[in-house]
């Protein structure tokens, strides 16, 4: 395993992709340069590129071979990277998702405060005080997965996963934290849920968590989660999101 | 125009060239298993490349038509028929109210493009109509065809009817017939594998495995083995084509409804051509696996791409060729032409003669 964000590798995937990697393992540092390079690509004006998609540890960008060739792609990140390294130029944003923990929207918070040797209350307040990082969405639409959870918390997958979990639900999948954006089947220990939307198709972007963003959880009690629940219907409801500051 | 499904067949779907630009949000692609077949089916009717249009799946559906425009059925010979009359594939027709549109039974590749002129017209998801039915994202209500569903055809405006009967010529047509090998563009995690593993994976025949569908393509064959590192990496992105071996060895080419991002080795990506010729191929069938160059993979995508605007060329041709066609020289030529002609009451002979 190792990191190399200063000297990336550029791998074809097909004539019509080019995967610009700086990792071969989970790094906050390469995460970053990822998305600077994503934040780079999608804001030049040079050469036509289709779409970028940045995972953990390397940008996949995709292109139509046909209007620009792999060189010209090659040389734009060439670039970006010399250019743009250094500095972290891709925003840097926070955003709040309220969380009700527990009761109906959490059943197996009991499992993970058994499995950690500590009361339901302490697992919220240890879910909730660290800013988690979302490293990419894949695996379902909208499925952020999000790195740094406190890892006192670190429970594993239900023996059985369920067939249906709702959409909002947070759970925990050994050292990962993670929020269902639509009904969906699955394994990890739900502690509590969201009454936010992970995912609306209608809506551009149709996600709420971006790759790159700082995620913050926030303790919410179930009156609350109704008020929200309402507004998020309604679409009064505007999620908190914070940017920091550029350097 | 619009189609009311009597029957919805084996997986009747809305697709076009896919949901591209929303990989970031974890949104897959989807589209058109078959991109070439649809191009070319929109260009025999007239639309542009990217419209809508039924992808059908080996057992196609019964369609009754309600209301007047042009059909085509573009890829595989699924034994396309109007009013149990069979036209087959790549053959444009007008088609009226009353008429029934139905398929008798497969006869070579598994997926085709019933294009409408106008395009199938569903709401447009994410810049797409295509359908995704894993998390029910656009299409006909997220999922494939049931019987009662009425799906509308765009709007067409005027059409000339002498569309009605266009082919195109053989040479632009795939030929699905033959057992291809399937070309691999190597690289991403191409080291992984061991020497051994490549050499059995590019030197052993593969039968596409009954568990395929629009996500993958699994093959059944010998086992290609890793490094010590093993199969699993941290997750990135998977591309249309792309050929991922997890642990148990065996390959599975990644189609239109793969999943965004994955943590399986990719050992390359198939190229355009060779996708294709796997969307057409039933389960038993027998493959080889060969390495392909960027070259080769980019011509392919030229070629298919140019085949597609061959047939518009043609389409043109065709609906201005001439009403009245004179016999061929040939056939003029030892025919004794003689004729009685009247005019204003006194009658003439003429005898044609070639000099």
């Amino acid at each position: 395993m190792s990191i190399y964000i200063n000297e990336p590798r550029f791998l074809d995937a097909g004539e019509s992709c080019l995967v610009v990697e700086f990792a071969d393992e989970i790094d906050r540092a390469a995460n970053d340069a990822v998305m600077n390079l994503r934040h780079w690509m999608e804001n030049q004006r040079r050469v036509p590129i289709v779409e970028c998609l940045p995972t953990y540890r390397s940008l996949a960008i995709y292109f139509d071979p046909l209007k620009a060739g792999r060189a010209k792609i090659e040389e734009e990140a060439h670039l970006a990277l010399r250019e743009n390294l250094a500095v972290s130029s891709a925003p840097q944003r926070t955003i709040s998702i309220p969380v009700c923990y527990g009761g109906e929207y959490g059943p197996d918070i009991a499992n993970v405060a058994a499995h950690a040797g500590i009361s339901e209350e302490e697992v919220i307040r240890r879910h909730s005080a660290r800013v988690c990082h979302c490293y990419m969405i894949g695996f379902v639409p909208g499925f952020a997965y999000l790195g740094g959870m406190d890892e006192s918390i670190a429970t594993p997958r239900l023996a059985n996963p369920r067939t249906v979990i709702p959409g909002g639900s947070v759970g925990i999948a050994g050292k990962q934290t993670g929020i269902y954006p639509i009904d969906s089947p699955g394994g990890w220990q739900l502690i509590g849920r969201t009454p936010l939307k992970l995912f609306t198709p209608e809506k551009n972007p149709p996600t709420l968590i971006d790759a790159g963003y700082d995620v913050r959880f926030v303790p919410i009690g179930p009156d609350e989660y109704k008020a929200i629940e309402d507004g998020v219907a309604r679409g009064t409801y505007e999620p908190v999101i914070t940017e920091a500051d550029q350097l | 125009m619009r189609f009311k499904v009597i029957k919805p067949g084996l997986l009747t779907t809305v697709q076009d060239l896919g949901r591209w630009g929303y990989q970031s949000s974890g949104v897959p692609v989807a589209g058109a298993m078959d991109l070439s077949a649809l191009r070319i089916g929109n260009a025999i009717v007239g639309n542009c490349e990217g419209a809508a249009a039924l992808e059908v799946t080996v057992i196609g559906p019964e369609l009754a038509v309600e209301g007047e425009g042009v059909v085509a059925f573009s890829g595989a010979e699924l034994g396309f028929s109007v009013n149990g009359r069979h036209v087959g594939s790549w053959t444009a027709l007008c088609v009226k109210d009353g008429d029934v549109l139905s398929f008798s039974a497969p006869v070579k590749g598994c997926r085709g493009y019933l294009c409408a002129l106008g395009g199938i017209d569903v709401p447009v998801v994410m810049g797409s109509r295509s359908t995704y039915t894993r998390a029910k994202i656009g299409g006909y209500e997220g999922r494939a065809l049931k019987a009662g569903d009425v799906v509308e055809v765009g709007a067409c405006g005027f059409f000339s009817k002498r569309i009605d009967g266009f082919r195109p010529s053989d040479d632009i047509l795939p030929d699905y017939s033959k057992s291809p090998e399937l070309f691999i563009l190597p690289g991403l995690q191409e080291d992984a594998f061991t020497e051994e593993g490549l050499m059995t994976l590019f030197n052993s025949e593969y039968e596409v495995s009954s568990e395929s569908d629009r996500m993958g393509c699994r093959f059944d064959g010998p086992k290609v083995r890793h490094k010590e590192a093993g199969a699993d990496i941290v997750s990135d992105a998977i591309p249309l084509g792309a050929v991922q071996i997890p642990g148990h060895g065996l390959p599975i080419a990644m189609l239109a409804d793969r999943q965004t991002t994955g943590g399986y080795t990719k050992v390359g990506v198939l190229t355009p051509a060779s996708i294709q010729a796997l969307a057409q191929m039933m389960p038993k069938a027998r493959v080889r696996f060969a390495r392909a160059t960027m070259e080769q993979a980019i011509e392919e995508l030229a070629a298919a791409k140019a085949a597609a605007w061959r047939a518009r060329q043609l389409r043109a041709s065709w609906i201005s060729r001439p009403s009245l066609s004179l016999a061929p020289r040939a056939a003029v030529k030892n025919a004794a032409a003689e004729f009685r002609i009247t005019v204003d009451g006194k009658s003439y002979d003429v005898k044609c003669e070639e000099i």
